[in-house]
């Protein structure tokens, strides 16, 4: 076992190596994250030990298709990004923002009280850690702080991964968010399979890290264990399934908001919401006011929401956007270019999943491209 | 992993959806479903900016943004004028004296009155516009030796429903204010304008190289006035519009009042005509 002393090393570690940094995890109380198999898909879900890992699976991903498939080898992580997102556990769906009760003479207010186990991650990939950077400029930024956000993301311990499968929807390598992960993680970790010897490589992040990592039984990287992660993530990013001419997006959607292409998407568009769902930085949400039967106790909830529903604008007397047409629009400009004005970084970060789980199958590259080459002609 | 971000690590936690607990002190009736309500402000209320609002909170109903109307230099009360439209609304119309309001705020960004000084200042109001407009009146006639010539054009729908009637015919004695009312359609005893406001702006005599307009109301009277005041040779860039769209959390958490590029919560609700000009031109944005 060699010493780890500073950040940015990297070791090789076994996958009793892999179980036993979890193990550590578990040991100093974290409430440990990752995927798991269920509802046949791969879901990020509270996990144990490297046993509650979908060993041997894989995904197909398409527009609006999404099949698990057995690999045929035993790896851990052998599969891309699934329905879910970390803002599951970073922004959570439903949220008590606080209640209130009647009093003799109105009312009192009662926050709520979050005590919340730090949340410990793992497999987190590049383009998810982007997406994560992205939430923080929403939630952490420059006039207010969501706390309930804060809380949840200040003691996050993240192990990061570097994809060894590119899925059939990906396109991080075109919006130059991964697939290679580089920053913004404790550890990272890339799985390496070479001739029935399975192990992982891990990159140091944190400080954290080291001390976790110190734990456990490593040997120091050789060039050879490095040029085989490097090798991983280069057969990634040469084959992500879809690709997207991201140059100069801003400015060409910011031109193109009479297009009538939004009028031919709005013909297959559902505006079911979906993609808004399952992607990691949307960040809208509505609140619910409830109160019992009784109307003396009453309680403020925020929950996720979506531009594609009518109630989203609703103003005396209607909504804004009353045409699937605009409630696309407003999706896909904000998401490619309003968000730049905003918050100074694309809103998407390529991991594909709106194109995977719309069940039209509309593709966001497509739609891009549609008003690309209209332009051209 | 620690966040990449160094704005907010020295921050407190505090929680800006929590509101604080108010009473309400006054209520008074506007008109046939408009009433002001005249909030205790209490010590921890902060100064506001003419143009900004507030989120009123009626006990387990909901939450709403109304605009500031009072004097910003009256302290110790918060003024809210609101129209029944929505349930929060009717809840809100519904509170008599010494009943609890949660609030929060003051939120956005509101009328520039800094720049308007030594400037003529154009203020057009349509309808419950007026609400919003309200304060930076106060601080014009109060600071009104900085300020060029100063007109309001205030538009509503019938006599009734003249916002403000006593202010409005107290200011109207004054010889540094022009003050013109128009009435969609006049029932009862009428011998003002009739018409739209737009029709005021051709009639109005300013200076369009030193002057500012202020404008808020339904967006197509405010997209019209807009083009008006243009016509009327003011430029874009010295036309502000105060907008509306829904609003859950007032502080760019909830996505819902985005307006292209802007958080009306809070880039606005006060936005530049010059930042605002080709949106307004299109539908459904």
């Amino acid at each position: 076992m060699f010493e780890i002393v500073q950040l940015g090393e990297q070791a090789v570690i076994t996958l009793e190596g892999l179980a036993a940094l979890l193990f550590g995890l578990k040991r100093r109380d974290f409430r440990l994250i990752g995927p798991t198999l269920r509802d046949q898909a791969i879901v990020y879900d509270d996990i144990d030990t490297i046993a509650d890992l979908p060993r041997g699976w894989s995904d197909e991903q398409d527009g609006g298709r999404y099949r698990l498939v057995q690999r045929g080898d035993d790896r851990l992580f052998g599969y891309a990004v699934g329905p879910q997102s970390w803002k599951h556990y970073l922004h959570p769906p439903m949220l008590s923002l606080w209640r209130a009760e009647k009093r003799e003479r109105g009312f009192e207010i009662i926050a709520p009280d979050e005590t919340l186990p730090r949340f410990a991650f793992l497999g987190v990939r590049a383009c998810e850690l982007k997406a994560i950077a992205i939430q923080d400029r929403v939630f952490l930024g420059d006039s207010f702080t969501d706390p309930h956000y804060r809380r949840r993301r200040e003691g996050a311990f993240i192990i990061a991964l570097n994809c060894s499968h590119a899925g059939g929807t990906c396109f991080c390598a075109s919006m130059n968010t991964g697939p290679k992960v580089e920053a913004g993680f404790d550890l990272s970790l890339t799985e390496l399979i070479e001739s029935d010897v399975h192990s992982f490589l891990v990159e140091i992040g944190s400080v954290e890290g080291v001390e976790l990592l110190a734990e456990v039984s490593s040997r120091e990287a050789s060039s050879e264990d490095r040029a085989q992660a490097e090798a991983v993530v280069a057969n990634t990013a040469a084959n992500m399934g879809r690709k997207m001419e991201a140059d100069g997006l801003k400015e060409l959607l910011a031109r193109n908001l009479d297009h009538k292409r939004w009028d031919e998407v709005a013909q297959r568009c559902l505006t079911c919401a979906n993609c808004t769902m399952v992607c990691p930085t949307c960040f809208c949400t509505s609140v619910e006011d409830a109160s019992d039967l009784a109307g003396e106790k009453a309680e403020r909830r925020r929950r996720w929401d979506s531009c594609f529903t009518m109630d989203f604008s609703y103003l005396h007397g209607g909504s804004v956007r009353n045409s699937p047409k605009s409630r696309y629009r407003q999706w896909m400009t904000h998401k490619l270019s309003t968000w730049f004005d905003q918050f100074g970084t694309s809103g998407c970060v390529g991991c594909g999943r709106c194109i995977s789980w719309c069940p039209v199958g509309i593709d966001i590259t497509e739609e891009v491209h549609a008003i690309r080459e209209s332009e051209v002609k | 992993m620690a966040i990449q971000n160094e704005l907010t690590a020295t921050l407190p936690i505090t929680d800006p959806m929590l509101p604080r607990l108010t009473r309400v002190l006054v209520r008074r009736r506007e008109g046939p479903e408009t009433l002001t309500l005249e909030l205790e402000a209490g010590a921890a209320a902060p100064a506001f900016l003419p143009g900004q609002f507030n989120m009123l909170y009626a006990f387990g109903i909901g939450e709403v943004a109304i605009s500031m109307s009072g004097d910003p230099a009256v302290a110790d009360r918060l003024v809210h004028t609101i129209r029944a439209v929505g349930e929060t609304s009717t809840a809100l119309t519904r509170l008599e004296a010494g009943d609890h309001v949660g609030v929060r705020g003051p939120f956005g960004a509101g009328w520039p009155m800094e720049a308007a000084y030594g400037c003529d200042v154009i203020v057009v109001a349509g309808g419950l516009g007026l609400a919003p407009l309200r304060p930076a009146l106060y601080r014009i006639l109060a600071e009104r030796e900085r300020y060029g010539k100063v007109v309001l054009l205030y538009g509503t729908r019938s006599p009734t429903d003249i916002l403000y009637r006593h202010e409005l015919e107290r200011w109207r004695r004054r010889l540094d204010v022009q003050i013109e009312v128009t009435v969609d359609y006049a029932n009862g005893p009428w011998h003002g304008h009739v018409g739209s406001v737009t029709t005021l702006i051709r009639r109005t005599d300013f200076d369009p190289l030193h002057g500012i307009a202020m404008v808020c109301g339904p967006e197509t009277m405010m997209r019209v006035t807009a083009l008006a005041l243009k016509e009327a040779g003011l430029k874009e860039d010295a036309i502000y519009l105060s907008m509306e769209r829904n609003m859950k959390c007032a502080i760019g958490f909830c996505g819902h009042c985005q307006f292209g590029p802007h958080f009306i919560c809070k880039d606005g609700p006060v936005l530049r005509y010059d930042r605002l000009g080709d949106l307004l031109r299109l539908k459904e944005i």
